[in-house]
């Protein structure tokens, strides 16, 4: 019997602890911010943007033409590949630190993006 | 006689519905004033344009003391005549080497934002006197012998001094009085630039701009008012240059170069980075293909097939044709 309840004691406390650690994802994803940043006639919509650790950037293309955001910086290098005409992609900031944005297609288009802790 | 208004209806109102149709897709000109060349030309703030930094410009350009055996100028591949080209292929360059890509027009070039040349391997007019000039294949300039020429010519002291007082005569001056020259390069006196301020095209002119902004989507990339997106696509050329790539190693710009402009594209064939198009048809046809599998990277999304008819075909290339301006010439200067 005790060894039951010992048993049925770790088994609770083991689902509690993945419980809390949803929980605590759930939470931390909850405070997460997402940025819309817009491209149009060939800029993006903000030329320097702030944001958190954990936060994500989505990039919409509001041109005709094709954009490609890439950034080769050493906080964080990405490439998010074609973006078609009204579509949008995003990309999560996982380090702190200054992230030059551009567009691979048109690299007169930059952004720069800093990452705070 | 409600039977015959009836009948009359019926007769008149298909004609009166295209005529309206006909109404609706004309184009106008107060719909396309963003497509004007800006008045004043953009020159860095080091480098403001004056009479003197011109002339001295020019005289460089022309001068084949630039070249390491005398043989080459910048006009050997950018002449007046034919479009600010060459006319070939590929450039010829030092001891009759043809080179890697097509000569690039220098037609408008002050407006360029961004980087220059097929591959944006320049940054500006003045960052790409470097190119041809230090590569041993094009000029293979002896640049400690050049500098030497110029300083010790009189009339070339005299005019340096006068352009850049203060300034040495050296790479820096020499890119920036050519630069300056270069920005003096313009067209704005095209077919299309007149209808602009309200003078005629030919019906088939206008035609051609409808398939440009409309079933071709050319506007899409050589867009208004520079007819360039100044962005590197790749259109699906089957050379195997890597373009963009070799200055930027992403995928998406394996076999991507710089879309050129368009005004006077009339004089400067053939056509594309390598030269392989010899006519505007040509490019037409290439495009509406949706290009041909490229020789290297992937196509643009953007490219593909067009579906025009012959005549949408001969419209377009009527309407390219109107974006050509008289043909510029220019005889050579008395150099020092």
């Amino acid at each position: 019997l005790d060894f039951k309840v010992f048993a049925m004691a770790s088994s609770f406390s083991a689902s509690f602890k993945s419980a809390l650690l949803v929980a605590l994802c759930l939470a931390a994803n909850a405070m997460a911010a997402e940025h819309p940043v817009s491209q149009k006639n060939l800029e993006f919509s903000i030329k320097k943007l702030s944001i958190k650790v954990g936060d994500s950037v989505i990039f919409s293309n509001q041109d005709s033409v094709v954009h490609n955001v890439y950034s080769l910086s050493n906080t964080q290098t990405f490439d998010l590949g074609a973006i078609l005409k009204g579509k949008s992609k995003s990309v999560t900031f996982d380090k702190a630190g200054t992230v030059e944005v551009e567009c691979a297609v048109h690299p007169q288009m930059k952004v720069t993006i800093e990452v705070k802790k | 006689m409600v039977s015959n208004v009836s009948r009359s209806m019926r007769l008149v109102l298909p004609g009166a519905l295209a005529f309206l149709v006909q109404i609706c897709h004309a184009q106008s000109p107060a719909d396309f004033q963003h497509w004007r060349l800006p008045a004043s030309v953009p020159h860095p703030a080091d480098n403001q344009p004056s009479p003197e930094r011109t002339e001295l410009g020019k005289m460089l350009f022309f001068d084949t003391r630039l070249s390491g055996n005398g043989s080459l100028s910048c006009y050997s591949c950018h002449m007046p005549e034919l479009g600010w080209s060459d006319g070939k292929a590929v450039s010829i360059g030092m001891n009759g080497k043809p080179m890697a890509r097509n000569s690039p027009t220098l037609i408008n070039g002050a407006y360029n934002t961004g980087p220059t040349m097929w591959g944006g391997q320049k940054k500006s007019l003045e960052d790409q006197v470097s190119g041809p000039v230090g590569n041993p294949d094009i000029m293979a300039t002896d640049i400690p012998k050049l500098l030497k020429t110029l300083n010790e010519t009189p009339g070339y002291k005299a005019r340096f001094d006068k352009a850049y007082p203060g300034e040495a005569i050296d790479m820096s001056t020499v890119a920036k009085a050519l630069a300056n020259f270069e920005r003096t390069i313009i067209s704005r006196d095209s077919k299309f630039d007149q209808w602009l301020d309200s003078k005629a095209m030919t019906a088939q002119q206008l035609r051609g701009l409808t398939v440009f902004t409309g079933k071709a989507t050319c506007s899409v990339c050589h867009m208004p008012p520079f007819f360039t997106d100044n962005g590197f696509h790749n259109i699906g050329m089957a050379s195997k240059d890597s373009g963009r790539h070799k200055v930027k190693p992403l995928p998406a710009l394996q076999g991507a170069f710089k879309t050129p402009q368009l005004r006077d594209t009339a004089y400067k064939a053939p056509y594309m980075h390598d030269g392989s198009l010899k006519t505007l048809m040509d490019v037409v046809e290439h495009y509406n293909k949706g290009g041909d599998t490229p020789g290297v990277g992937t196509v643009s999304p953007l490219i593909k097939p067009l579906n025009l008819s012959q005549t949408e075909k001969e419209d377009l290339v009527a309407f390219l044709h109107a974006l050509s301006g008289p043909l510029q010439k220019m005889s050579a200067p008395t150099l020092p």
